[in-house]
Order: structure tokens, then sequence, then C-alpha cells
């Protein structure tokens, strides 16, 4: 496979940490062996909660892959110089990420092995055959970016124009998988929670949110591997983006629970009220609501203060209170949300089981896995070209020396 | 022919359903031309329904024909026909000044085949369709792909999944009609293969106070076309623009 070689040679660390995540690779693919023997009575879903923790994720993962654009956008169109090291980076967790939103998708099915049907039975009308066509035209773009990036890398030349254009056609792309992700749910008119145009907008903000906030992350860990560094302008840079984005993923929420509740829109309120506060007894997702809150409103105090921003502990602080903050939203409670009450006006309490858990951590861990071992390509690439720069510049010197001796 | 608004309207509408690309199949049986389309409907009386307490004819009768498994978790429950409180059944259509009496009272529910099914727009294989020749939102459980967004979409919850094997949970087995497997969505199918052999639907049938009626609305002379002439009727979360074809004299 291409230069799939690089991945195979490693430190005991490196080896370590492979180790990990396949055997909480192993745990998720037992879990999901047992699921398809028995059906998704091994879940916590039901007849009023038909879609659960999988859905969300799927959500979720859809967001992480359309924030490459954070880096993407300014360093192509704006040409920010302080993004160039890490677009690349960007653009293999966005890759990676849309691969789990696939596999989140995959694993919530009852019939998986039917896949095929929605290829050769097509339903346009459908946003689940948008979103698969969407989806796969954005795998399929970024890794040919990557591809013919690292291939430049390797070889020493400049990338070849034509990938330039392909590159400036993922952005739009971008925001359409997340835009008709959201579509999937507020072209529902019998579900008020999803039913509201600011949803598409209010995806985008999040997502930007979690994947600029994930991306520094990454960054700083890496900086503290001591595997890669970044030019120093570049997570300051990403820190701002984190700031807004959360800014604005805010006032969209807020701009939805005046409309609720001035409004008093029974079918909107009630909706919120079980998240927040819980209704016929019912509020096992109220805690989690309120952290979700609490953490947003953390870290935007940290990002908001510039001198905390800075401040080297503090950051990534405040970069995982703002992850944690939306996957909390986003990643766990939206779907339960949308559907509690039922069309029915029942409350049906959704709890995720062990077997989902395992299945939702071990997709987690390929995609974790697949990050490794693509950045572990990229790095082992890099110092490849770096060491053939300076060995063959050292000749080159050698050879001007006798002919000074001379 | 003589038209009423109503049937006018939904004539127009079907007409605009399909040529806005709703992709109902031809029923081979059948062998009606396009233009002498159907659509089959039902008025349920709630009045005549609650003269029995405790009755549950309709239900037993269709999840007997069907093979619709007994699942006594809630969750995991499959139901074609079931009965709700009235209040949740026609929530956003209620007063502090009705009946008490009416607010518990159970009112069957089931699929109510509508002139613009969500469950039909959201489905990625073309799994339920809407039978062009009677109207009836149809299921094919070999090319249901298990992605429950039909379930999401249907404002009704008339849609139940198969969490699990539903075989062993069939009381008596209907040899005549197909069981179905984990994994795949099923529903109130308004009993096409009795309607094909010319007979009513099994809940309807079975009802002891005749509160059911069923019939093609786009028939003017139909018995049920007269009693929704004659009769106020309501339909459940009409702000929904789905149009059920399932009236309920409340």
């Amino acid at each position: 496979m291409f230069m799939f070689e690089k991945a195979l040679a490693g430190s005991r660390r490196y080896w370590i940490w492979i180790g990990v995540l396949l055997s909480v690779i192993l745990v998720g693919f037992l879990a999901y062996v047992r699921e398809r023997e028995v059906g998704l009575a091994i879940t916590g879903l039901s007849r009023d909660v038909p879609w659960g923790l999988d859905i969300s994720q799927f959500a979720f993962c859809v967001g992480l892959g359309a924030s490459a654009v954070v880096v993407v956008l300014p360093y192509y169109l704006h040409d920010w110089k302080a993004f160039g090291k890490i677009t690349l980076l960007g653009e293999i967790l966005g890759m990676v990420a849309v691969f789990m939103a696939m596999l989140f998708i995959f694993v919530c099915m009852g019939q998986p092995m039917r896949l095929l049907n929605v290829i050769l039975y097509p339903h346009p009308r459908s946003l689940i055959f948008w979103d698969l066509l969407v989806l796969s035209g954005y795998l399929l773009l970024n890794a040919v970016i990557t591809v013919t990036l690292v291939s430049a890398q390797r070889e020493g030349v400049a990338p070849p124009g034509w990938i330039k254009p392909v590159i400036l056609l993922s952005l739009p792309w971008a925001i359409s998988i997340h835009t008709v992700t959201a579509f999937l749910f507020s072209g529902l008119a019998g579900r008020s929670y999803w039913a509201t145009p600011l949803l598409a907008p209010r995806f985008l903000a999040s997502a930007f949110t979690s994947g600029s906030a994930l991306l520094i992350l990454v960054i700083l860990l890496l900086r503290w591997l001591r595997v890669f560094d970044v030019d120093p302008e570049a997570v300051p840079k990403l820190a701002r983006i984190v700031t807004y984005c959360m800014l604005i993923n805010l006032f969209f929420v807020l701009v939805e629970v005046f409309t609720a509740f001035y409004g008093r829109i029974p079918e909107h309120m009630e909706h919120f009220e079980y998240l927040f506060a819980g209704l016929n007894g019912s509020y096992n997702f109220a805690r989690y609501m309120w952290l979700s809150v609490f953490l947003a409103l953390a870290s935007l105090l940290v990002l908001l203060v510039p001198g905390w921003r800075r401040n080297p502990r503090l950051l990534p602080l405040a970069c995982a209170f703002a992850f944690v903050s939306v996957w909390l939203d986003k990643g766990l409670a939206w779907i339960v949300g949308g559907f509690t009450p039922s069309p029915l006006g029942a409350v049906t309490p959704y709890t995720p089981t062990w077997p989902e858990w395992s299945i939702v951590l071990g997709i987690w861990a390929v995609g974790i896995l697949m990050v490794t071992v693509f950045y572990k390509i990229v790095f082992s690439v890099e110092a490849a070209a770096n060491a053939e720069f300076v060995s063959s510049a050292l000749p080159a010197c050698g050879a001007a020396h006798p002919g000074k001796a001379a | 022919m003589q038209l009423s608004g109503g049937s006018l309207l939904a004539l127009l509408g079907r007409e605009a359903a399909t040529a806005l690309g709703s992709s109902p199949r031809p029923d081979g049986g059948q062998g009606q031309a396009a233009s002498a389309a159907r659509q089959y409907a039902m008025v349920i009386d709630s009045r005549k329904c609650r003269q029995r307490p405790g009755c549950t004819k309709c239900l037993d009768a269709c999840h007997q024909a069907h093979n619709v498994p007994y699942i006594e978790d809630p969750g995991r429950k499959v139901d074609w026909i079931w009965e709700a409180p009235a209040q949740d059944v026609f929530s956003g259509q209620q007063s502090p000044y009705i009946q008490i009496t009416l607010k518990n009272e159970p009112v069957p529910v089931l699929c109510n085949h509508c002139e613009y099914p969500p469950c039909v727009r959201v489905c990625p294989t073309g799994a339920t369709w809407k039978r062009e020749t009677d109207g009836i939102v149809m299921m094919d459980w070999h090319r249901c792909i298990g992605c429950k967004y039909c379930i999401v979409a249907c404002p009704y919850g008339a849609r139940s999944f198969n969490f699990l094997d539903p075989r062993p949970y069939i009381k008596h087995l209907n040899a005549e009609f197909p069981t179905r497997r984990e994994g795949v969505v099923e529903k109130c199918n308004f009993c096409a293969e009795r309607l094909a052999e010319g007979k009513l639907p099994a809940c309807v049938e079975a009802c002891p106070e005749n509160a059911m009626i069923f019939g093609d609305i786009t028939d003017f002379h139909s018995e049920i076309s007269k009693l929704l002439r004659a009769r106020d009727t309501i339909r459940r979360k009409p702000e929904l623009g789905t149009q059920p074809n399932v009236f309920y004299i409340v």
C-alpha cells in the first residue's frame, strides 16, 4: 500500500499505542458481531427512540470532517503561511472523521448487508442518498489531496498544479457535507426540535468549534511528544477561530431558545424542557446539558481574555472544554432530545448500553488509529525529505572544497 | 362525474405528487388505469368504539392476519394498529373543557396512508412507497435496509422496527401471509392482500360495532364519502400537511 511501510517502523511507545487501539477496536468489533446475532435489541434504542448514540456520533463526526475548512481555507484562499504545515494534518483529520461518520451509520442499520440497495435503487428524494453521495465524494477528494501532497513531498518536488482546484473544490464540499447532514434532520416537519432553518448554520458553527479545538489539542500533543512542531503563529490563530465559532454557536442556541420560549410554542419548548429540566420525571440528560453549558461558558471565559488564551496551560483546558461541550450537546443529547417527547407525547428514557458504548469506542479507536498511522507516514516522509536535502547538499559542499584546494 | 371540493383537491394533490416524482409502483394484480386511481381511506367512529370498553377485536384480528409478533417490552413492541389515549392521539386539538371521559379514552391508531407521506419521501431505497392505484402506503420488507429513517419521519409513530427476530413471538402463524425478520421496519398495509381478494380489512371486518368504515374516497357515492359529507371528522396533526386518510369521529 501507499507508503505504508513507513507506518511499520516505530518506537516502542508507538507500538504500545497501536496495541492499545487495536484492543479497543477488537472489543468494539466483538460487540458489533453480537449486535448482528441478536439484533438491535442489544442497544438501548426503542420504538420511541429509534436513533441514538450512533447517529449523534455520526452528526458530530461529519462536523469534524467539515472543519478541515478552518485551516485549508485561510491557507489556500488568504495565504496564511502559519497554517502551511498543518493544512495536511487538518485534511487527514477531516478525512478520517468522515470515514468514522460512515461507520457510525453502518453499525446502526438493521440490515447492513443490504446497504447497496441505496445505490441499486437510488431515491434522490431521500436525503440519505445525497448524504452518501457528498460523504463519499468528500472522502475521495481528501484522499486524492493528501496522497498527492505527501507524494510530492517524498519526491521533493512541488505538488502538481491540478491539485489546487481540487483543494478549492473541497472547501464548498466540506460545507455541503454538514449542510446535507443537517437537512437530514431539519426536513422533518414532525420533529419540531430539529425542524429549524437554523440547524445547518448551527451545525457548522459547532463543527468548526469542535474541529479547531481538536486540532489545537492535536498540535499541542504532537509538540509535547516532540514529533512535530508548527509555526508559533498557528496555535494563537486557531484559538481565535475557536473563540469566534463558540460565540456564534452559543448565539445560535440562544436564538432557538428565544423563539421557542418567548413565542411559547409548546412543541418547540418541550424538547428543551426535557433536555434541561426533565419531563415526566425523566431527566437523565439534564446534568449533561448543564455540564455542556458550563463547559462552553468556561472555555469562552478563557478564550476571551487575551492573557489567558495565550497561557500554555489554560489554552488546552479551554479547547478540551469546548470540544467536550459540543460533544455532549451534539454527540450525545441532540438525537434523543428530538425524540422526546414522542409524537404521542411519551417520554421514553434512552440509556446507551455497554455494547453500544463498546461499538462507539471501537469506531473512535479506528479513527485514532487511522490518524496515528497517516500522521506517522507524513512525519516519516517529511523527515526523510529533510535528511535527503541535507545529504544531497553536503557532497555539493564537499565537491566545492577539492576545487578550492586545487 | 361530480367532484366535491375535497376530492378535487385530493385528485390535484396526487397529480402534483406524481409530477414531483413520488414513485408509486403499479399494482400488478389490479390492472387499473392511472385515471381510475382510487384512494382508500378509513373513518373511525370513536363514539361507537367506546360502547365496548376493553374490546381489542380489531387489534387481535389485524395482528393475527399479519403475523405481527406479540412482544411485551414496550420499547421492542411491534404494532400495526394499537390503542392510545385520545389526548395523546389528538394532541394540539385539546381544550380544557373537553369531556374528562374522552381524555383518557383509548382510540385505535394505525398508519394514516397519508396523501403526502413523509416516510415515503425519506426512504433511501424505495422500500416504502405510495401505491398509485389505491393510495396505500406499501412496504417491501426485502428491500428495507433498516435505517429507521421512516420511523423518524412519521409524525404518528405508526411504524415499528424489528429489534429482534419476530418469529418466536408470533402466537398463531398465518401461513397465507409472510413473516418478517430482524432489522426491518413494518406497519399497517390497509390489508392490501385482503383487498386484492375483494375482502374488507381485517380490523374493519372484526369490529362488532361497525365503528370502522373503509372505502374509496375518490368515489363520490361510496359509503365512506357519504359518511364524510354527513359527519364532522378530525384527523391527526392536520397542521403538518401530510393529509392523513384516517378520519375520526370523536
